[in-house]
């Protein structure tokens, strides 16, 4: 795996250094041997967990990181402060940490770099935040094919328990951390977190119903935090750093950078770290080198697969949570799948109603049956079968998907497929044989 | 399974459990041990793995046939799992399928005479800056076209 791979810009010399300076957590990622703890230590590495665990009580921690305004990176976006804060401290119950690194979302790639490239940092963050929240155990839940870096971040895992930074009596003090590194086993849906808590308990990876929430009914039934692997390794640098200036490396609501993963018909697909609210044109053209071959562009996946479709006249927005949502897509996971002039749209859905189909867990009957009725509907059009009334018909599937399950599975399918009916409906109704 | 091989996953087992406030909890990394000594999981290693858990042998039979990387029949020597996800398609992960299809004389789902290729295809593996990507067994293969894929093939014995 190529340190570099897609993470310098294509503009001028001078855009491209403001870039590198612009990094906060990749910034080191050209440094060889990294993912060792003697290199990390050399760069600063366990500096805020230092500092958190010996000079700040467990409620300045969170407060910084409530002041910070970092929202979680795994798609949903809540702040993760005020989830910590949601996790009750007066029971007498056990409460876990756990790391949601399954990254299952299309075209999302970013927790793999950072796990393989700086697992001592992600570490670092969980040590962060088990000190906040008041958990000695945590769980990484990674996906099943990433079983080299489930093997990378034990041996990290081992370093840091050599050193002192896990374990009993971390750095002297009383607080002591345990973490266990878990993988799942191919299911999309265990990206969802009470899923993941059910597969993290042995079973099959079904949704709860919530209330309860997880940070008060969770893994094991004891309050749990679940956060995501970018979330957590941006902690050590607002510990380190403060709020505020976390804050001026995004925006005000939105603190912080953010990893975007660009792939599909760009010239340079890869992770690019930019300040949050960098505009999308600007990813895709400035950053990711612009369309592959010079085609033109077609159209946008701004946040995953979830995310509603963008055209190409809808790219000039800034990237961030709230924008995202005003132009009636979402930020999501920040994956960014970009589709040139030349592909059919067709091709697109079909890929996005192969994928719900598959991956709905059966639980919810609307999404179960409505998502394998979608893609019976979408493969009959791309066979040429397609009858009038089926762009309708896969737009009512959608819309009786849409709010009527227990997790977000359900709309994540419905939003993509109804917006490219909408936005694309003239193609699509191309495919169908008039009689 | 022999006697001897039960012998170790039971104590391997006894070592992944511990690591869990409940036993229960080990049971996906417990079935990636088992699959990976024995090739896939039948109803006799499900049965192993529910009386070493003390868990009803349906539970685990719940389990196995919800995750798709655990598999109930066998596979060849190689599984190569293409990527059939919206980035790796974009990038022609179709037209090479058909290569690797017409290359090895199979169909998706299907094993080489030999017992040598299984060829699968798999939701999004991760790897989409490198698209299109397979995995063989648990190696990630990106950045594919029909040259690379023959050499991949040819490094494999």
């Amino acid at each position: 795996m190529a340190f570099w791979t897609g993470t310098r810009s294509t503009g001028s010399w001078k855009a491209w250094y403001r870039t590198l300076n612009e990094k906060v957590l990749t910034r080191h990622f050209g440094v060889e041997g990294l993912h060792r703890i003697d290199i990390y230590l050399k760069y600063g590495g366990y500096g805020a967990a230092e500092k958190a665990l010996k000079k700040m009580t467990p409620s300045e921690v969170l407060e910084e990181v409530k002041k910070a305004n970092l929202r979680g990176r795994g798609g949903a976006g809540f702040p993760a402060g005020v989830k910590w804060g949601f996790v009750p401290q007066n029971i007498p119950k056990p409460r876990y940490l756990c790391v949601n690194a399954d990254e299952g979302e299309p075209g999302t790639f970013k927790d793999r770099y950072l796990m393989s490239h700086n697992p001592h940092l992600l570490l670092e963050g969980a040590i962060i935040a088990s000190y906040a929240v008041g958990i000695h155990s945590a769980f990484i839940y990674i996906r099943g094919e990433y079983e080299a870096i489930a093997l990378r971040l034990e041996e990290a895992i081992g370093e840091a328990l050599g050193k002192g930074y896990l374990g009993e009596k971390i750095l002297g003090t009383e607080f002591g951390l345990n973490v266990v590194v878990h993988r799942g086993a191919g299911a999309y849906i265990c990206g969802e977190e009470t899923a993941l808590l059910e597969s993290l308990e042995g079973k099959r990876g079904h949704p709860r119903l919530k209330p309860p929430f997880p940070a008060s009914v969770g893994l094991f039934g004891c309050p749990t935090v679940i956060n995501n692997v970018e979330t957590l390794s941006n902690i050590p640098f607002i510990i380190q750093n403060g709020a505020e200036w976390f804050i001026r490396q995004g925006l005000p609501k939105d603190g912080g950078t953010r990893i975007f993963g660009v792939s599909g018909q760009v010239s340079k697909p890869g992770i690019y770290e930019l300040p949050l609210g960098t505009r999308l044109r600007s990813i895709i053209f400035d950053h990711a080198g612009g369309m592959k071959d010079g085609k033109k562009l077609k159209a946008v996946i701004p946040g995953g697969m979830s995310a509603p479709i963008l055209t190409a006249d809808e790219i000039d927005l800034p990237m961030d949570f709230d924008s995202l949502v005003g132009a009636g897509s979402m930020l999501g996971s920040a994956a960014i799948i970009v589709i040139d002039e030349e592909t059919s749209i067709l091709d697109v859905l079909e890929a996005v109603a192969k994928f719900y189909s598959h991956e709905s867990c059966g639980q919810c009957t609307p999404c179960r049956i409505g998502t394998s009725w979608i893609n019976k509907i979408v493969r009959r059009l791309a066979a040429g079968q397609g009858e009038p009334g089926d762009i309708d018909t896969i737009v009512r599937l959608a819309s009786n998907i849409k709010g009527k399950t227990l997790c977000p599975l359900g709309d994540a399918a419905a939003l993509p497929i109804l917006s490219i009916c909408q936005k694309f409906r003239s193609e699509l109704e191309r495919y169908i044989p008039h009689a | 399974m022999s006697p001897e091989l039960s012998a170790v996953l039971r104590r391997k087992i006894d070592e992944i459990a511990a690591r869990y406030p409940k036993r229960e909890a080990a049971l996906l990394p417990i079935l990636h041990l088992v699959q990976r000594e024995v090739g896939f999981i039948s109803s006799d290693e499900e049965r192993f793995v529910a009386q070493a858990l003390g868990l009803k042998p349906i539970k685990v039979r719940e389990v196995v046939t919800f995750y798709t990387m655990l598999l109930r029949r066998p596979v060849g020597k190689y599984h190569l799992q293409v990527c059939s996800n919206l980035s790796c398609s974009l990038l022609g992960a179709g037209p090479l399928l058909d290569y690797l299809k017409q290359k090895l004389g199979i169909e998706v789902g299907e094993t080489t005479a030999d017992g040598r290729f299984t060829l699968s295809t798999v939701e999004c593996l991760g790897g989409c800056e490198q698209a299109p990507c397979m995995m063989v067994n648990s190696d990630y293969h990106g950045f594919l076209d029909r040259d690379k894929i023959d050499r991949i093939l040819e490094g494999l014995v």
